[in-house]
Parts: structure tokens; sequence; C-alpha cells
């Protein structure tokens, strides 16, 4: 074994040692950074022309969005309300489903039970977003275009979609957030003190009294971590929801086909050029907007509530 | 002693990332000679190539200008790609601008090709029509869908949202359910633009892929289509339109309304070497397959 390279070396050697290490840890460091950096120039320097030539206004508040007609029209409204909806519903609905079970798996369940349901969750979290999608055109577009068709029998202005929309947009979404919002969730809870919930017990509080009253909100700050989680893959998936909800640009309702802002992209991007393509750029500038803020809001409000929890 | 062990893999880790990266740069100065070597041997197998092909043997360079359709502007450029692999000094140039300008362009000579996606009208004259390819589009429904043919007048009406119910069309009591390609789509240009309704659909979806809308319609009962002819398969049953099938040989023959012709226009009288020798590549096996492969018909 080379002397030099061991920790027993001399002090000499080991300086080295230490300064070599130090500057790889920094380089390490700094390429997050610097991709970061990169991304963010990137999708600003492509992003914003378009944005200007079309004309701020309207861009973001336009309603009608028809790139290739003789008078092509780029408004993004319905794609960015679609996207805000979608999520707002998806989060709405899946968030207390992912908390129960997360209770469930932690507090109620047997140890045993818990042991099948815990790993069929993680499970969940590693199947390929496309794979939501196709189980959802097979399986679940179907049924919601038979209660499409029972809702609006009598509606001669309604456009059939077959299934694919808004509403079924927003059941895969749920699905494909549960892994995430319920595995940080379980962390959490698990990371509670042992002690609060003898305390709570012992105060003659009933079980449920304790989860509710003493465990969760002791784990209020994982938990919505795991909800920003589950809000970042809400607004950024694609694959998964273009082929469940129609991808019309029409404004969000639950039985219209509808377009985010993701699959408007992912949509038009492979044959698209000229302003076209740059006005999708600038659709990906939105949503990095978007998320970078929510991110940003969220993150300073749970240091807020954790530095006021301290005091 | 662990301690030791963990350093040293770490440390030897680390050089050999370093050697990683400064391993290619050593390797490309070697890989260099025998990869002009390598593109040495391919152009002479490729002159062979040409000088089979060619009967006077002579090398062409030059360059070709093509302008025109936006809708052959894939085909256009993998034509390009293929005949310039072959003939290396030739250049070929792709404008688009729409199946007039091409025309225009041809006719003044500004472009040596004018590349057309519909018939050449009566006064569009001084021009030879090279029909290099055709377009066909098949409208396609559910197996158990019981209507089997449409009028293209009815097709319109689908489209544009006047009909909505298949009870409309002799089928069951149900909501159509109309399917189409993302804006821009070739094939939904096409479609649009063969039955003038450019702009004025009302989609219930619009998906990306033609595979998406062929699994969209096998699983949707009341859903209407379309696809490119090539890609029919019996997961869906592509509808008779005024009164023809969807095949090649009703194409061919004229009968099928949902189709257009790919026209490489030309001026007129002696082309220039160069341009013969890409309209021969084009008409010849290799450009036929490369339409082939574009899920076109070929015009043999």
């Amino acid at each position: 074994m080379n002397a030099s390279m061991t920790i027993i070396g001399g002090r000499k050697s080991k300086t080295i040692l230490e300064r070599t290490m130090k500057g790889i840890f920094i380089g390490c460091g700094l390429f997050a950074i610097i991709a970061v950096l990169i991304i963010t120039i990137y999708m600003i320097v492509s992003g914003a022309p378009a944005m200007f030539t079309i004309g701020l206004k309207d861009f973001l508040f336009g309603t009608e969005w028809a790139p290739t007609a003789a008078d092509p029209k780029f408004g993004i409204l319905p794609m960015i309300l679609t996207s805000l909806v979608g999520t707002g519903l998806t989060i709405l609905i899946g968030v207390p489903i992912a908390l129960m079970a997360a209770v469930f798996v932690s507090e109620v369940a047997h140890k045993k039970v818990a042991g099948v349901v815990k790993p069929a969750i993680e499970l969940l979290a590693g199947i390929p977003s496309v794979v939501y999608g196709l189980l959802g055109m097979i399986i679940l577009v179907p049924q919601i275009s038979k209660l499409e068709a029972l809702l609006y029998a009598n509606d001669p202005a309604h456009i059939f979609t077959g299934g694919a929309n808004l509403l079924s947009g927003i059941i895969v979404l749920t699905i494909m957030i549960l892994p995430t919002v319920v595995n940080i969730s379980i962390t959490s809870l698990k990371a509670v003190p042992q002690e609060y919930k003898e305390a709570s017990l012992a105060m003659g509080a009933t079980k449920m009294q304790t989860i509710f009253k003493v465990q969760i909100p002791a784990a209020k700050s994982g938990i919505i971590t795991g909800i920003v989680l589950g809000i970042g893959r809400a607004l950024g998936e694609a694959m998964a929801i273009i082929l469940v909800s129609g991808n019309v640009a029409n404004m969000p309702a639950l039985f219209s086909s509808v377009r985010f802002l993701t699959t408007g992209i992912v949509s038009e991007m492979s044959y698209a050029s000229g302003l076209h393509r740059e006005a999708l750029f600038s659709i990906g500038l939105v949503l990095f907007i978007f998320i970078m803020v929510i991110n940003v809001t969220l993150n300073t409000l749970l240091k807020k509530e954790a530095a006021a929890n301290e005091k | 002693m662990k301690k030791i062990i963990t350093v040293t893999a770490l440390v030897l880790c680390m050089v050999f990332a370093v050697i990683g990266c400064s391993a290619p740069a050593a390797e490309e100065s070697t890989a260099a000679p025998s990869e002009s070597a390598s593109t040495e041997a391919s152009a002479s197998t490729e002159a062979t190539a040409s000088a089979s092909t060619e009967a006077s043997g002579e090398a062409i360079s030059g360059s070709v200008q093509m302008s025109g359709s936006t809708s052959m502007e894939t085909i256009a450029n993998a034509l390009k790609e293929a005949f310039m692999a072959q003939y290396p000094d030739v250049s070929v140039d792709v404008q688009l601008g729409g199946s007039s300008v091409g025309v225009q362009d041809a006719q003044s000579g500004k472009s040596d090709i004018g590349n057309v996606s519909r018939e050449l009208k009566d006064d569009e004259t001084g021009l030879v029509a090279n029909t290099i390819a055709i377009d066909g589009i098949a409208v396609i429904v559910h197996p158990d869908n019981k209507v089997t043919e449409i009028t293209s007048e009815d097709l319109v009406k689908v489209y544009t949202g006047e009909i909505k119910n298949w009870k409309d069309l002799g089928g069951d009591d149900q909501p159509i359910v109309v399917i189409g390609r993302e804006a821009s789509s070739g094939t939904r240009g096409a479609f649009e633009e063969l039955l003038k309704i450019e702009d004025q659909c009302q989609y219930a979806q619009e998906l990306n892929e033609t595979g998406a809308v062929k699994t969209a319609v096998s699983a949707t009962p009341a859903a209407i289509g379309y696809v490119s002819l090539e890609a029919l398969d019996d997961t869906v049953t592509a509808l008779k339109v005024d009164g023809a099938e969807a095949t090649e040989e009703a194409i061919k023959a004229g009968d099928y309304p949902l189709s257009r012709p790919f026209i490489m226009a030309t001026k007129e009288g002696e082309l220039r070497p160069e341009v013969q020798a890409f309209l021969d590549f084009v008409m010849g096996e290799e450009g036929q397959a490369v339409v082939a492969d574009n899920k076109l018909i070929t015009i043999s």
C-alpha cells in the first residue's frame, strides 16, 4: 500500500489529501449550482423573445391557442388555468388520502399488514409515468366516458371527449402523487418522539385523538415537505396525462378535453418551427417560473414556521 | 485499518475518474486516422455504387435548390440526406413557403425543383409534374361501430361539429368523439387541407402520435380519427370514403378522396445534370425506399 495515500502518513501528505478532497467536494457542489444556472439562463434566453414578439398580454392572457392557423394565436391562459386547477384538485383529493394511508401504515395497521402495504406504496413510486398514462387510457378513460355519456346525455352543446378529460387527468395525477406524499409522511410520523404519544395516551386521550391532535401536528413540517414535492410532481408531469386528458387547449372543466402547460410543450415540440417553436419554449419558461415560485414560497413559509416553533 | 482502505478506495475512484476523463482525448487522436480511413473506404464504395448507377460514371457536382410545400419538408429532407450520402459533391437545399411558392419558384427558375403537395392547376404551366410519392389518410373508427362508410361532406360536418351523433350517420345512438392530431402534424395539415376545413375543426382529443390515435380509437367505441394509410391495422376499422376503400389501389386509381400527390415540379426542357441525377435518385429504388420509410405510398 502506498504510504502517502493513507491517513497514517506524514503531516505534509495529509494536507495534500485534505486539500484535494476539499477541492473535489467543492467541484461536486458547484456542479449542481452550475447546472441550475445554465438551465435558468437557457430558459430565459430561449423563452423570453417569443413572449415579447407575441406580446406579454396576448401570450399570458390570450384564450386562444392556434399556432398553425393562417392568423396564428398564441394565448396560453387555458393551459395555465388547467395546470393550476388540475394540480390544485389533485392535491385536494390526494393529500387527505395519502395522509390517512401514512397514518394507517405507521400507527394503525398490524406490523405484518404494514409490511405489505408500505412496499406496495413504495413500488408505486417506481412505476414509469407513461405506464400510468397507458393504464389510465385503457382502464380509466372508458369508465369516465360512460359517466360522461350519462351526465351529458341531453346536452347538445357538450363536446364529448370519450373520457379523455380533466377528471381523468386528475385521477391519474392523484394516484401518481400518493407514493411521494405517503412515504415522506410515514417517515416524519415515525420521527415523532415516542414520549409524545405515551404522554398523550397517559393523559387519557384516545388513540385517534393522539394521532390527530399530537402526532400529525408534530410531524407537520415533514408532511408539508411531502405535499410540496407532490405539487412539483403534479405540475411537472406530462407523459401520463397527455394520454388521458384529451389535449385540446380548452378552459378547464371536469368533462372538457384540456391541455396542461407540460403537455402543450410535449405534444407540439416535434414538428413545430419558427415562432411556434419559440412559443413552446416560452411555455416552458412560464412553467419553470411557476415551479420556482411555488418552491420558494412554500420553503420560506416552512422556514418561518420552523423558526417560530423553536422560539 | 478500515478507514485506510476506505480512503484509498475513494482516492483510487477519483484517480480513475480523472483517467476516465482524459482518456477519450487520447483515444480520439489514435482513432482519428482509422476513422478517416473508414470514411475513405465508404467513399470508395459509394463511388463504385454511383458509378454503377450512373452509366456515364462521371462525378456529379453542383447544387440543387428546392422550395415549396411545408408538408413535404420531412420527405424532402430525408431524400436530401440519402442523396447527399451517395453524391457528396452535390449540395441540396430545401426551402419552405408553401405549394404555390414552389410552383412560382420553379416557373421563375429561382429553384430547380418546386415542391407541390397537390395536383398542379391548369394555369400552372411550363412545368413537368414529377410525382414522387402519394400521401394517403385513412378515417378510422372502433371495430364495433356499425358505420362502415361516410361521404366527404358528412366527414366535414363531423369534424366541424355539425353532426354530433352516430345515429345521424346510420349508427348507434352515441355521441361522436372526434379525435385528431396536434396542430403541427403533417397528417392533420393534409386532412384539413383536403377537406378544406383548416382551423375549423372541433376536436375532443388532440393526440401527438399516430399510434396514440389508433389506441384511443380502438379503446373508445364512439370515436372517429384519422391516420396515415400505412399505419392501418386490424385494431381499428377504416371507413370507406365516398364509396372507395382506403387502399393503395383505390388511391392510385384516383377513387379515394383523402389522398394527395407529392410533386417535385421542374421546368420543361433539359435539366442540369445534378438536378436530373437527384430526380433519377428519387424515382429510383433507393429514393422510393426512403419514401416508404416515411410512411408514404410509393409511385412504382
